[in-house]
C-alpha cells in the first residue's frame, strides 16, 4: 500500500516484514510444535530435565497405547456425535433458514430470537438440562448428546444459512418455479447447489463446536459416550500427569479440525464473525 | 409478491390435494422441526429452571415449596459468587484489549501482499481452531516447572535458574491463564481485523498519502472509523466467550489455588455438580443470563449495523 521510490528501501521493508512474520508465526506455533513433539517422545525424553526440544526419534508408542487401552473410543464418540449432530442441524437449520429468508416467516422477531439462543451461556442451561436428562434417562446416551449439540448448533446454522440464501438471486428460483418445479424441488435442485460452499463452511463450524465442546460433554457423559476433551482431562492427576497420553490424545483430537479448517480457509472469517464480516 | 404468483402457477400443474397442502404450508412446515428442537432443548429447561429457582431443592431435600425470591436474596450475600464475577471481569478486562491490540498489530504486519502470505495465515489460524481444553493442556505442558520449556527459556534469559509454579503460585496463575487465552484468541481478532482492513477504501488512503498525512493521522481519521463496526462485533463475540470462560481454567488451574481463579462458570458448576444446590444454582444461572442479556443486546445491535 505504501509507495516507496527506492527499490533498495522497498527490499529492506519486505525483508523486515518477513522477519516480523516469521517471529510472530514462531511464537504462535511453538506451543503447537511442543504438543506434537511430546506425542512422539519416549517417557525418558518427556521427563528429561532440562526439557529436550527435539525428540531423539519419531516413535508412535504413545499413540499405540491409546489404541491398546481403548482410549481412542473417545475420539470415535466425538466423531459420531459431532458428525451426526452437525448433519441434522445443517439439514433442519437450512430448511428453516430458507423459510426465514424467502417467506420472512416469523418476521425479524423470530430471527432475533433464534440468534439470541446462540448467545445463551452453556453454563446457565447445562444444569437444568442435566436434571431433565436424568429424569428421562438420557445421561451418557448418544441420543442425548446429539440432541443437545443439534439444538446448540441450530441457531448458528439458521443465522449463517439465512445470509447465504439471501445472496442467491431470486430470479433463479422464480424461473425454476415457472418451469414447473415445485417448491421442494426448487430448494433441493436450485438453492442447495447454489449455497453448497456456504453449507460446507457452516458444517465445518458446527462440527468444530460439537467436537471442541467440553462443558456439556463433561456433565452429560459418563463412560459410554465420553468425548475426547473429557477423556483428556482424566489424564490430569493430582501428583502425576500422563503427559504422553495428554499429548497424543490432544494431537488426535486436533488433527480433524486442522484438516477441516484448512480446507475451508476461504470461509473462515465469515464463519467466525457470525456473518458480520463477509471476508 | 412475484413468488406467490409463480407458486400459484406451479400449483395449477399439480392438482394433488396433499401436494398442494404441503406447499401452502411449506414456510411453516420447514421452520417447525428446528423451532421445536430449540424450544425443547433451549426454552423448556429455562422455564423448568426458573420454577426451581423459586423452590428449595438441595442434594438432601426435595423441598418443592415456593419460597419466593429467597434464593435470589441469597445471591447478594454470597461473597464467593461476587468474587467469581470479579475474577471473570479481571480476565475479560485484561485479555480482551490484549487480544485486540495483538490482533491489530498482526493484521498491520500482514495487510500488504507478499509471497507466501497465505501460508502464514493458514499457520497463524491454528491456535484459534484448537479445542480450548487442548489449548489449556498444551500450556500446562509448556508451563511445567521441570519438564516445560517456559522455565527453561526464562532461565536462559535470566542467566540463572527460574522456577515458577505458573499454575499454582497465586502471583502467576492469572498471567498463565491470560497468556493461554491471548495466545488462543489473538489470531481470531487478527483474522477479522485483517478482513476489515482489506476492505478499507484504497482511494482514501492514497489521497491521504498524497497529502502527506502521518501514519497515526491516517489511522485515526480513516482506518479506525472504517473498521470500527468489525472491531465492535469482534469484541462483543469475544467478550461473550470470555465471560463464560471455563475450559482453559479447568485444565490450567481448576479454579485454584483455593478459589482464586474461579470464574462465574466454574462457580456455577461447583454449586450445581459438587454441592448439588439445585435451587440456588438455578438462581445463579438466571443472574448469569441477566448479565449476558445486556451484552447480547449490544452484540445484536452491532451485528445489525455491520450487516
Amino acid at each position: 500500500m505504501r509507495v516507496s521510490k527506492l527499490p533498495a528501501r522497498k527490499a529492506r521493508i519486505l525483508a523486515l516484514r518477513y522477519l516480523g512474520a516469521g517471529v510472530v508465526t514462531l511464537l504462535f506455533l511453538f506451543p503447537v510444535y511442543w504438543l506434537f513433539m511430546i506425542s512422539f517422545k519416549t517417557p525418558d525424553e518427556i521427563y528429561h530435565v532440562p526439557p529436550l526440544w527435539i525428540p531423539g526419534q519419531i516413535q508412535f508408542s504413545n499413540y499405540y497405547v491409546l489404541f491398546k487401552d481403548g482410549d481412542v473410543l473417545a475420539i470415535l464418540n466425538s466423531l459420531i456425535v459431532a458428525s451426526v449432530s452437525s448433519g441434522i442441524a445443517i439439514v433442519l437449520g437450512t430448511l428453516c433458514a430458507y423459510s426465514l429468508a424467502r417467506f420472512g416467516t416469523g418476521g425479524e422477531n423470530l430471527a432475533m430470537w433464534i440468534i439470541s439462543q446462540r448467545m445463551i451461556p452453556p453454563i446457565a442451561v447445562v444444569f437444568p438440562i442435566f436434571l431433565i436428562y436424568v429424569y428421562f434417562g438420557l445421561v451418557d446416551s448418544y441420543f442425548g448428546l446429539i440432541l443437545l449439540y443439534t439444538a446448540f448448533n441450530l441457531p448458528y446454522v439458521i443465522w449463517m444459512m439465512r445470509g447465504y440464501i439471501v445472496d442467491v438471486p431470486l430470479e433463479l428460483e422464480e424461473s425454476a418455479l415457472v418451469d414447473g418445479l415445485n417448491r421442494w424441488e426448487v430448494i433441493w435442485k436450485v438453492v442447495f447447489p447454489m449455497v453448497r460452499p456456504g453449507l460446507m463452511a457452516t458444517s465445518v463450524f458446527t462440527f468444530a463446536f460439537a467436537w471442541n465442546d467440553f462443558l456439556f460433554a463433561l456433565v452429560l457423559t459418563r463412560t459410554e459416550v465420553i468425548t475426547f476433551p473429557v477423556m483428556l482431562t482424566h489424564y490430569f492427576g493430582g501428583q502425576s500427569n500422563f503427559w504422553a497420553k495428554i499429548a497424543a490424545m490432544s494431537v488426535l483430537g486436533t488433527l480433524p479440525i486442522f484438516v477441516a479448517v484448512s480446507v475451508m480457509q476461504r470461509y473462515l472469517v465469515r464463519g467466525i464473525s457470525l456473518g458480520a464480516v463477509k471476508g | 409478491m412475484t413468488l406467490s404468483a409463480s407458486l400459484n402457477g406451479a400449483e395449477q400443474r399439480r392438482p394433488s390435494r396433499l401436494g398442494r397442502m404441503l406447499e401452502d404450508r411449506l414456510p411453516y412446515l420447514i421452520v417447525a422441526p428446528a423451532i421445536l428442537i430449540l424450544l425443547l432443548v433451549g426454552l423448556f429447561p429455562l422455564i423448568y429452571s426458573l420454577i426451581v429457582s423459586f423452590q428449595r431443592i438441595t442434594m438432601t431435600e426435595n423441598d418443592t415449596t415456593f419460597v419466593g425470591l429467597l434464593n435470589y436474596a441469597e445471591l447478594f450475600r454470597d461473597t464467593r459468587l461476587w468474587a467469581s464475577l470479579g475474577h471473570t471481569a479481571i480476565i475479560t478486562a485484561i485479555a480482551l484489549p490484549l487480544e485486540l491490540l495483538i490482533g491489530f498489530l498482526m493484521a498491520q504486519l500482514f495487510i500488504d501482499r507478499m509471497p507466501g502470505r497465505q501460508i502464514f495465515l493458514a499457520l497463524l489460524v491454528l491456535p484459534t481452531v484448537i479445542s480450548p481444553i487442548v489449548a489449556g493442556a498444551t500450556w500446562r505442558l509448556m508451563f511445567d516447572v521441570r519438564f516445560g520449556p517456559i522455565g527453561q527459556i526464562l532461565s536462559f534469559i535470566a542467566g540463572e535458574p527460574v522456577r515458577i509454579l505458573w499454575t499454582v503460585n497465586p502471583a502467576y496463575v492469572y498471567p498463565a491463564i491470560i497468556i493461554c487465552e491471548v495466545w488462543q484468541w489473538s489470531p481470531f481478532m487478527f483474522l477479522l481485523l485483517l478482513a476489515a482492513l482489506s476492505n478499507v477504501d484504497p482511494s482514501q488512503l492514497e489521497a491521504a498519502e498524497i497529502d502527506g498525512a502521518s501514519y497515526l493521522r491516517v489511522l485515526r481519521a480513516i482506518v479506525l472509523p472504517a473498521i470500527a463496526p468489525v472491531i465492535a462485533v469482534a469484541c462483543l463475540i469475544r467478550g461473550l466467550d470470555l465471560v463464560r470462560i471455563f475450559d482453559i481454567i479447568w485444565t490450567l488451574t481448576e479454579g485454584g489455588p483455593g478459589s482464586m481463579t474461579e470464574t462465574i462458570s466454574l462457580y456455577t458448576y461447583v454449586q450445581g455438580f459438587s454441592q448439588f444446590e439445585t435451587s440456588y444454582t438455578a438462581a445463579i444461572s438466571f443472574l448469569v443470563i441477566a448479565l449476558l442479556t445486556v451484552i447480547t443486546t449490544l452484540v445484536l445491535k452491532r451485528m445489525e449495523l455491520a450487516r
